[in-house]
């Protein structure tokens, strides 16, 4: 940089090279844990007796290098990145909304349920329209007891969203095995949607065009968040509910609101991934995608674009590892494994940077 | 209906309630003794499936199904240290931490499953039973209770030990001070962080030999995500019990009756789908949050690190 100025030996930087440095230094917080991780991972592998080297160029190659990879990557993307939104606006209000997966589950039941029905009566983007708006509704509905009893009661919202999380993926099963069985198969499963009522492919790809969806939610959950005076609200409610009390912010009413918009966008992503992907839900079927995710928003430290970035490295790996299990033996449990060893990574770098911040002061 | 007041049943219900309800009491004394000192643990779900898994492969490698219970314990223990070292010491998110170990957990244990049998099952032979005289010959109440493995006396004779620990001793005025206030108990020159690191490692123990307990006596076989949410039951069972023991075990019956209540259910000749009765131990914990939310109390520094002179 040839603007900086050296005086006395220490660097004096103007604001610009300060905030080009601020920033590397975070796309550097993000970019160790993950090579870390990928390390200790492999360790892992190598302790299994599988060749770790092997097994990543395997992963990469099948889930971003093939056409194929690269279009179910982005396709899985999708319901990752609505929940990814809904979880941003939860945790930024500081609320724990953990029951992503419950909300998910039963939304896309619902919706598996409602779709096939209703594309003989509408026209097809009317079908998909009003599918998506149920998926959320059932979201958020999912998420009113959780609510209530936090905005009211004071009750913690983990434990709650976790029951219901157990409870709506036994309900969903009901759902499917009782109310909503497709009577011409055998397997326990709702009726199926076809392929053409789907929503539609992007350009001549495989790619869902729920990728969209999802892209534009969280790039909108990104700007309310940091832009708006109602993301401003809800970060001071987040920050500091006493503080917010005294600010004459309607606590109650904002965390009822927060569990509302979190949960449908998680609905959403359920309803996204039905009308998407599989067309049907099968009885058992639970991709627990929500706490999976739950990770990767504090390692984009609930910012939406770094969100995106890990979402995909998430779904390539995820993908990838899919074809991997086939391949290598390797089940995909392992990208489990990885998720957790980069958790527990993001933590050590944050607390190694907060040390080295706090000693350089 | 008559058959639901068979002898039958109701052997079979209070055994089912006991067997399935001991790793929530495990799980649930646990994390009792986590959340006093202040520190909410959610990896509690991953330390039982580690013990579950240790405490199975144990048993099934040596033949001793007290090994198996020590290995189960000293996993879960092994979880444990890890989430004293980044939430105690280093003072990490104790939410994030613990979602990572559980899914960690969940991840390795069910990897280590398929490498190690592929797809086969190994079962365990049938836990020995410790029969009481005189006792265990009550009939219905007699054999469900007072004919089981031995581990099932010690772990409900921890819990008027583990009450008696908080409620007379120096060391459960300390794990107390630690949730309630920290700073004073660094005041009187206890070690918080010690004191906290001991209360995570007690209850990593526990629960993994509650996991351990589920694989070697309830299933008497390892099934990846096994746990299948026992250890979050056990969270919310601590924290409607408000620092007694004695409501743990209580809950953990209760909850062990609507988990084993199926298998009650078919012996008595009643067809309900397992899904619906699956939900049961949810909604009761749901329903009891909405009656008595506002009562389940927590200590008002749990989930908060403590940084020595900081305010």
């Amino acid at each position: 940089m040839t603007d900086s100025v050296q005086i006395g030996g220490d660097a004096v930087l103007t604001p610009r090279t300060e905030a080009l440095r601020a920033r590397l230094r975070l796309v550097a917080m993000a970019l160790v844990p993950v090579v870390g991780a990928l390390v200790l991972s492999g360790l892992v592998l190598l302790a299994l007796g599988v060749n770790p080297l092997a097994y990543y160029s395997y992963v990469v190659e099948r889930g971003l290098l093939s056409p194929y990879g690269v279009q179910a990557t982005l396709t899985r993307m999708a319901p990752l990145l609505l929940i990814a939104s809904g979880l941003i606006v939860a945790f930024r209000a500081g609320i724990w909304n953990l029951g992503g997966d419950g909300q998910f589950l039963l939304s896309a039941v619902v919706v598996a349920a409602l779709a096939p029905l209703l594309i003989h009566v509408l026209p097809d983007w009317a079908t998909l329209v009003v599918c998506l708006v149920v998926g959320a509704a059932v979201g958020a509905a999912w998420s009113v007891l959780p609510a209530l009893l936090k905005a009211y009661q004071g009750v913690n919202e983990i434990i709650t969203t976790l029951m219901m999380t157990f409870l709506g993926v036994s309900f969903a099963n009901v759902l499917v095995k009782l109310a909503f069985r497709d009577p011409a198969t055998t397997v326990p499963q709702t009726r199926t949607l076809a392929v053409a009522d789907r929503l539609p492919r992007l350009f001549d790809t495989t790619i869902s065009s729920g990728l969209l969806i999802g892209l534009a939610a969280i790039i909108l959950v990104h700007l309310v968040m940091t832009r708006t005076a109602f993301g401003l609200k809800l970060r001071i409610v987040g920050a500091n509910p006493r503080a917010a009390i005294h600010a004459g912010l309607p606590v109650p009413a904002l965390t009822v609101a927060v569990f509302a918009i979190s949960a449908a966008l998680s609905g959403l992503g359920g309803a996204v991934e039905i009308l998407g992907v599989q067309g049907n839900v099968r009885a058992d079927w639970n991709p627990a995608y929500s706490l999976t995710v739950v990770p990767l928003v504090f390692l984009a430290r609930f910012n939406g674009f770094a969100s995106i970035a890990f979402v995909f490295l998430f779904s390539v790996l995820s993908i990838g590892g899919e074809s991997a299990a086939r391949r290598t033996g390797v089940p995909n449990f392992f990208t489990l494994v990885v998720v957790a060893i980069l958790l527990v990574m993001l933590g050590i770098t944050e607390y190694l940077d907060q040390r080295r911040r706090a000693a350089g002061k | 209906m008559s058959a639901l007041f068979t002898e039958a049943f109701l052997t079979s219900l209070i055994l089912g309630a006991l067997t399935a309800g001991l790793p929530l009491l495990l799980a649930g004394l646990g994390e009792q003794i986590s959340e006093k000192a202040g520190v909410l643990n959610i990896g509690i779900e991953g330390m039982m499936l580690i013990g579950a898994y240790v405490g199975f492969l144990i048993a099934y490698e040596t033949g001793s199904i007290w090994l198996g219970f020590l290995g189960g314990g000293v996993g879960g223990m092994a979880v444990a240290l890890l989430m004293a070292i980044f939430c105690v010491r280093l003072g990490l998110s104790q939410i994030v931490i613990g979602i990572a170990l559980t899914l960690g957990a969940e991840g390795l244990t069910a990897l280590l499953h398929h490498f190690q049998f592929a797809q086969s099952y190994p079962r365990l032979p049938a836990v020995e039973t410790l029969a009481i005289p005189g006792l265990s010959s009550i009939p219905a109440i007699g054999p469900a209770l007072f004919n089981r493995p031995p581990i099932v006396y010690l772990a409900i004779l921890a819990v008027p030990f583990v009450a008696y620990v908080f409620r007379s001793t120096q060391l459960g005025l300390a794990l107390q001070a630690a949730g309630d206030k920290p700073a004073a108990l660094d005041a009187a020159g206890v070690d918080v962080v010690r004191v906290r690191t001991f209360a995570v490692l007690t209850t990593g123990f526990l629960a993994g030999i509650g996991g351990a307990f589920m694989a070697e006596v309830g299933a008497g076989i390892f099934i990846p995500f096994m746990t299948n949410g026992a250890g979050f039951i056990g969270i919310v069972l601590a924290m409607l019990a408000r620092g007694k023991p004695l409501w743990v075990l209580l809950g953990a019956l209760l909850f062990g009756a609507c988990l084993s209540i199926t298998t009650a259910l078919q012996v008595a000749g009643v067809d309900i789908p397992t899904d619906v009765i699956q939900m049961l131990p949810f909604a009761a914990v749901l329903a009891i949050l909405v009656l008595f939310g506002r009562r389940a109390s927590l200590p008002p520094a749990l989930g908060l690190h403590y940084v020595r002179g900081a305010r």
